[in-house]
């Protein structure tokens, strides 16, 4: 049962990772949290789910636009909805953060309706079984998947030019300018990623409890954000780390306490971390 | 190469410059000295494009800098190394020289230039994988230099380098400008130590309160009287001597 619970939190933890890679990052380069992150998710599942269900689509097609337009939906949400504020007080572009996230999700109830949609590939995925312990092949390439996608991020910020540019404007924004390192399109660079992630996020979870709906993003989006904080808001290997500690521990919660309370395990955990280590387990800004 | 005309700038309505009138021509070492406050370190941030400018004009090679963005006037050849250093505490110093160079498109020569600012600074290349902020206080210096040279400026603006180092470091840090001088780097160096600055320097400039109160060859500045009372501390004495 352990094993069990463990493999079924690295799951869904792993995309609480992918979200909370956007919010971290976001975080990092602007001191602000987006809290429209779930609906990017949101919205990678939807376009994803929209195009399988015209039948002319395939897998792989349908996900990289998906991915695509969550990374656009970043983009355009940073130069609408918190570019204009740069410079006003903290407490702004949260609200308008909360904002967007209300848009987005009733624009998505209106051109979608409320209804549940089923994800429209049917995936015969083979299980494994190691003594007691099931593990599908789905959750090992939902796993698989998203530890590339991190992968590939960390080494993108570690060893490009432009990750390194971005640190440098999440460390010091007026020097990195004067490095000839242009801020504003480094913070929409930084939507367009930290959107595609969570975007990437939305379709795996969208085939892992078969389910697309508008308000989808909403429970993963506060799960995500709680990840962060638990890891250390702006540090990026924080954010993967919490991702996962938190997906294995609501599943352990599940297992052992009651699934009732499996929502509530992560803000417990959130009101924690706030409590004893407000600065994450891994502090500051590391990437 | 450089002429600023009664440049006015300041934070928020706050006037700091009231009208800084000064010129750098190719080759020259020009310091220009004053104490806390004075407007030294926002002449420059007015230059590098940090500030903006409220009045008045800042022309290089004939070209207005008045209305362009940091990223811009660095890709014409002005870099700044900052005031108390700011490198990118959290990347390795191959990443910070890196950075300083990111205007430029011409990789292969960027290369050798990376190689050509570690021989010169040996300490950078020891130091080349760890974090910069691991450095000392007078490595940082050394490494923000080293970044400001990756940029191939044209004009080289330093904002107090001897700032919160050891004597020992000032001299290493001094050492290095000469070295820079006699290779022909134009500098804009700003400093309260004005005896280094001014034993270093072609030229010098005073300012005082935004404004500038007393120019003249460097020689000359530390022969002035005044010059000597309130910045080089001569005839100083307690008030009951």
């Amino acid at each position: 049962m352990f094993f069990q619970q463990l493999i079924n939190g690295l799951t869904t933890g792993s995309a609480y990772a992918l979200i909370a890679l956007g919010y971290t990052m976001i975080y990092g380069i602007l001191g602000l949290i987006n809290f429209a992150q779930g609906e990017i998710y949101m919205c990678g599942a939807f376009v994803a789910v929209l195009l399988l269900a015209t039948g002319k689509v395939n897998f792989i097609t349908a996900f990289a636009a998906g991915m695509g337009s969550a990374a656009l939906l970043g983009v355009v949400l940073e130069r609408v909805a918190f570019r204009p504020l740069r410079g006003a007080h903290p407490l702004v572009p949260l609200i308008s953060a909360i904002g967007a996230s209300i848009f987005l999700q009733s624009l998505a109830l209106l051109l979608f309706g409320p209804n549940n949609r089923p994800f429209p590939v049917q995936f015969e995925f083979h299980t494994i079984t190691v003594g007691d312990v099931v593990i599908s092949a789905l959750q090992g390439a939902i796993l698989l998947a998203a530890l590339i996608l991190m992968a590939l991020l960390m080494l993108f910020v570690r060893y490009t030019r432009y990750g390194k540019a971005i640190v440098a404007c999440a460390l010091d924004r007026d020097t990195a300018r004067l490095m000839g390192i242009n801020v504003d399109r480094m913070v929409a660079l930084t939507f367009l990623i930290g959107s595609a992630l969570s975007g990437a996020a939305g379709i795996m979870m969208a085939i892992y409890y078969n389910a697309t709906y508008p308000r989808m993003g909403l429970l993963p989006g506060l799960k995500a954000f709680s990840a962060a904080i638990l890891g250390g808001v702006g540090n990026i290997p924080g954010a993967i780390l919490g991702g996962l500690l938190l997906g294995v521990a609501e599943s352990l919660g599940a297992g052992y306490l009651s699934s009732g309370y499996k929502d509530a395990i992560a803000f417990v955990i959130l009101i924690l971390v706030l409590l004893i280590r407000p600065q994450g387990i891994l502090k500051g800004k590391g990437h | 190469m450089l002429t600023l005309k009664s440049v006015q700038a300041g934070y928020g309505r706050l006037p700091v410059l009231k009208g800084i009138s000064l010129h750098v021509r190719a080759g020259e070492v020009v310091t220009l000295i004053g104490g806390n406050g004075a407007g030294k370190s926002t002449t420059l941030r007015a230059i590098s494009g940090l500030l903006p400018i409220w009045r008045g004009s800042v022309e290089f090679n004939g070209l207005n800098l008045a209305r362009l963005t940091p990223e811009k006037v660095v890709a014409q050849g002005l870099a700044l190394v900052p005031e108390g250093r700011r490198v990118f505490a959290t990347l390795s110093v191959n990443a910070n020289l890196e950075l300083g160079a990111f205007h430029r498109h011409d990789k292969k020569q960027v290369r050798r230039d990376l190689e050509e600012v570690k021989e010169r600074f040996p300490i950078l290349r020891d130091r080349a994988h760890q974090a910069a902020g691991t450095l000392s206080g007078g490595e940082q210096q050394i490494l923000a230099i080293g970044r400001a040279l990756m940029a191939r400026p044209k004009l080289l603006m330093l904002d107090e380098p001897s700032m919160g180092l050891a004597p020992r470091m000032v001299a290493q840090v001094y050492a290095i400008l000469r070295k820079l001088k006699a290779d022909g780097t134009t500098i804009l160096l700003v400093e309260q130590n004005a005896r280094a600055a001014l034993k270093l320097a072609d030229r010098g400039y005073v300012i005082e309160t935004g404004r500038i109160i007393l120019q003249g060859p460097a020689a000359e500045l530390q022969e002035d009287p005044e010059m000597q009372r309130a910045y080089l501390g001569k005839g100083y004495r307690e008030v009951w001597e």
